[in-house]
């Protein structure tokens, strides 16, 4: 308990809690979709966003989630408009973004004070009222979502073909979960900035994956693995004196590996004694 | 009236960047007949089903049901895709699976109502699947993975079914199940269109056929279509076996 005399611990701890949450639940959905990949494209893209946000003094969320949104529709035109895999157009846009972004940071670094490894990993002790506000927000606007259509985004990430065929609105459905995805990235950056915030939305739902067999389950689950990661690596974090994203995410990590050996279905050692 | 309650196909072409796929298209499809869709490999057949549906953009013509386009009328048809193109390792469970056919029916932001679960209940014993309601999806075998698809067309109460290869890969008593619910569909009046690899035996449960090779060699009665000279059209000499009539 001695940690949360400090209010920048307590503002982390909520902080850590609400960006646990809503990276497992979305997290979930890219699981399913195979989209681990988008997840991390769109996390590195936002670096640019991030750093003209901030030369413009507007407010950095916002210059993010134009980032990630551009860089997903970037992804979606090269793909759909030549030969181009999707992987290789992911690889392409988000290394491209994410070059951006660490040339703007570090040009405008000189005259400011910002740090970039602050960006890159996170600064979740920097986090002020504001930043824990803004976050609420989009955690309250991602969990309603989720929550409304979640019948409807069942179906679509399960069979797509099928749910465009009674005439659900496909395209619509697609943008909404780009949208959650980018939302949640952005509501991460400062916990664990955009390097490590993959962790967050794939390792927490994977480990649930393991564990459970419908995804409303995998999502409750995730959601408790992620709490309890982003509570014991800030723990760790302070009493050994860690970077907190890295503790957050190794400790998803280790939850992982137990998953992975002792799942009563699919782990590893439980077949090896069968 | 039978013109009006069939889907009356005209002149349908659809294109794949620079390949034609399928090419002026012409034919109608009549409410209680099974009919199937054969031809070779690369014929088109599931894309005709696709392109009928809007699930893939026709470069040209049109697809009629009840006189107005069927793409404007999709609440009235159940599709079924092909099964390996499922994602089968989904974390859900045959009864989220099945409800899935209630989506569009119960409507946004409202949640399944009791009608729709005595439906689904209904359609799992109809398929022989009702001990399996519980059973994670990735745990089925391949018939059984097609008798969930069946049981989710069937909750739908669609007056058109569309199954892409249904088939494919499934065991006898799940072809038999499938078969004898085809035919009920059928005889009570309904569109039953299945894209159909395989030209054995089990043709002759068709009543009517479209034979395709990227564009139509025939269509009508079973007896018609499978003729001689129509097959080796569209199988250009490659050895088939079919039954016979």
């Amino acid at each position: 308990m001695e940690p949360l005399q400090y209010s920048f611990m307590q503002r982390s701890l909520i902080m850590a809690v609400i960006v646990g949450i809503i990276c497992a639940v979305v997290g979930s959905y890219l699981m399913v979709q195979r989209l681990a990949l988008l997840g991390d494209a769109i996390s590195h893209s936002v670096l640019p966003g991030l750093a003209i946000a901030f030369i413009l003094g507007a407010n950095i969320f916002v210059g993010a989630f134009i980032a990630g949104v551009i860089s997903t529709i970037l992804i979606k035109l090269i793909s759909n408009k030549s030969n181009i895999k999707e992987d290789a157009a992911m690889g392409i846009v988000f290394s491209a973004f994410f070059a951006l972004g660490i040339a703007l940071i570090t040009v405008i670094h000189k005259d400011n004070k910002i740090d970039l490894n602050h960006f890159l990993f996170g600064n979740i002790l920097g986090v002020t009222w504001t930043d824990l506000r803004d976050t609420i927000i989009i955690a309250a606007i991602v969990i309603l979502v989720v929550v409304l259509l979640y019948k409807e985004l069942l179906f679509y990430t399960f069979d797509k073909l099928g749910a465009q065929a009674v005439g659900l609105p496909v395209n619509l459905l697609d943008l909404g979960l780009m949208m959650l995805i980018g939302l949640t990235i952005v509501a991460s950056l400062k916990t664990v900035g955009v390097v490590l915030v993959l962790s967050l939305l794939i390792t927490p739902a994977a480990t649930a994956y393991l564990l459970v067999t419908r995804l409303h389950h995998m999502m409750f689950l995730g959601v408790g693995v992620g709490v309890l990661a982003s509570i014991s690596g800030m723990y760790l974090s302070y009493f050994y004196n860690l970077p907190s994203g890295p503790a957050i995410v190794l400790v998803a990590s280790v939850l992982f590996l137990l998953a992975l050996l002792f799942s009563p279905s699919q782990g590893i050692l439980t077949h090896l004694q069968q | 009236m039978n013109g009006n309650r069939a889907i009356e196909i005209s002149n349908l072409g659809v294109s794949y960047r620079m390949t034609e796929a399928l090419r002026n298209i012409s034919l109608q499809i009549k409410p209680g007949r099974l009919t199937g869709i054969i031809g070779p490999n690369g014929a088109g057949k599931s894309t005709l089903l696709k392109a009928m549906l809007g699930l893939i953009r026709a470069r040209e013509g049109s697809v009629l049901y009840q006189n107005q386009p069927l793409q404007q009328q999709l609440q009235l048809v159940a599709y079924v895709p092909q099964r390996s193109r499922i994602d089968w390792t989904y974390p859900a469970t045959v009864w989220d699976v099945v409800m899935m056919g209630r989506v569009r029916k119960t409507g946004w932001l409202r949640s399944f109502s009791a009608n729709s679960r005595h439906l689904v209940v209904e359609a799992l014993k109809r398929v022989g699947m009702d001990g399996y309601t519980n059973r994670p999806i990735g745990q089925l075998s391949g018939g059984q993975q097609q008798r969930v698809f069946l049981a989710r067309s069937l909750v739908q109460e669609a007056n058109i079914f569309c199954f892409d290869e249904p088939f494919a890969g499934i065991d006898r008593k799940t072809e038999t199940i499938i078969f004898d619910i085809f035919h009920q569909l059928a005889d009570t009046g309904k569109i039953v269109l299945v894209v159909n690899h395989d030209l054995g035996e089990s043709i002759t449960n068709f009543e009517d056929l479209i034979l395709l090779d990227r564009q139509l060699i025939a269509a009508g009665k079973r007896e018609n279509v499978m003729q001689e000279d129509y097959l080796y059209r569209a199988y250009q000499g490659k050895v088939v076996f079919f039954a016979k009539n």
